[in-house]
């Protein structure tokens, strides 16, 4: 049946809420395959419906496989489209560096796309102002400058603004200046304690 | 953050597509040379004239949409009379979830397929009547977890988002002061990998 493969690629896209299936590198070049079949079966019959003269009921095949040419497409541009979308999203939750286990499931294109908006985005930023503003942090108003975290995992190092450097153990609690630490509890390394 | 924004002109819309894949049945007017294939019944080259035939959604507004429409689209069977006066006695009481998975959404679709506009006042009706009853249910959900096995996907949806905002309205006249926490989809892909830790002991 006509179609049915870009259903399932979008199914699984759907499927996974939140989070990137593996890209469907096969699926994806079966589908260009087929939209690349159906065009020259196309071809073939219009040249023939030209030269030959013949009944115009030909054009109804072509409607029905220019119809189902636009849905493949549509597939396709969803289908990169709503991965893209998403990788956006975790470029603002993930920070600049995903996951290995994320990043192993995106193409190559994904991943150079990502590190180029990564890019546009920290040029953006610097331009702001005059020493520029970074837009990730204070997305809730502050209420103080110091606030207490919880470490939630054994991060190593973690070098101050001020030139300390703390050791930062699973379990541990500190008080960090709000703007350094809220990176941190974004990504989950942080928990923070009223 | 969801991927499944959807309202019907949006190309992008994975909602869309997917509820344009459902089969409509509907009555070949042309002959289509070569698409035989397309009605599994038989296996004949051409389509013929009055053959009567299930095809997806997308397939069938394409073809239905001109002058000379290829194939006449009937109404699927839960929009129908029978189904129609169901929803008009109580809609409240009906599993949309059963009846479809998209029913507003392939409703809007099917309802050009509708010259007498029934299908059209259906869904309105049908939608003003549940959604006090959703709205009670995403104030008050703690009551009963199974009642989102009864939505439809738009109203699922609405029920996630209202949920949301009342239990955010609920934590902010609480207290304030509010915790600067780690973002959804870290929580969200740390719970999935622990999950796959557990998997392998």
């Amino acid at each position: 049946m006509y179609g049915e493969n870009g259903y399932t690629l979008i199914k699984e896209l759907a499927r996974s809420e939140d989070n990137l299936p593996p890209y469907n590198a096969e699926l994806v070049t079966h589908i260009s395959r087929e939209i690349k079949k159906i065009y020259d079966e196309n071809q073939i019959d219009a040249q023939q419906s030209i030269n030959e003269n013949i009944e115009a009921s030909i054009l109804n095949t072509i409607r029905v496989r220019n119809a189902v040419t636009k849905r493949n497409v549509r597939c396709l541009m969803a289908y990169h489209f709503n991965r893209l979308k998403c990788l956006r999203t975790m470029r603002w939750e993930f920070g600049s560096i995903l996951p290995a286990d994320i990043k192993s499931n995106l193409s190559t294109a994904e991943i150079e796309w990502f590190s180029k908006y990564s890019r546009l985005l920290a040029n953006y930023m610097r331009s702001i102002g005059e020493d520029g503003v970074n837009l990730s942090i204070d997305l809730k108003p502050p209420k103080a400058l110091y606030i207490e975290v919880q470490c939630l995992v054994d991060y190593g190092k973690f070098d101050l603004n001020d030139g300390t450097t703390l050791l930062l153990k699973k379990d541990s609690r500190h008080y960090l200046p709000r703007n350094e630490c809220e990176e941190l509890i974004r990504q989950g390394v942080f928990k923070h304690i009223i | 953050m969801s991927l499944r924004v959807s309202y019907s002109p949006n190309y992008y819309s994975l909602d869309d597509i997917l509820a344009t894949q459902e089969r409509v049945p509907c009555k070949v007017a042309l002959t289509i040379q070569k698409m035989g294939h397309l009605n599994p019944s038989v296996a004949e080259r051409d389509l013929q004239p009055g053959t009567s035939l299930e095809l997806p959604l997308w397939l069938v507004s394409e073809l239905s949409q001109s002058r000379a429409p290829l194939v006449n689209p009937e109404l699927p069977k839960i929009y129908r009379e029978a189904y129609r006066e169901i929803l008009k006695a109580d809609a409240c009481a009906v599993d949309l979830h059963k009846f479809s998975l998209f029913f507003y959404e392939l409703g809007s679709h099917i309802k050009r397929f509708d010259k007498k506009q029934d299908v059209h006042e259906t869904l309105l009706h049908t939608f003003r009547t549940r959604f006090r009853q959703l709205m009670d249910l995403a104030d008050n959900s703690m009551s009963d977890p199974t009642v989102q096995q009864t939505l439809d996907i738009l109203e699922r949806k609405l029920f996630n988002d209202a949920y949301k905002a009342r239990m955010k309205l609920n934590t902010w006249l609480k207290d304030s002061n509010t915790t600067i926490e780690a973002a959804n989809m870290v929580i969200n892909h740390k719970k999935r990998k622990r999950m796959n830790i557990e998997d392998l002991l």
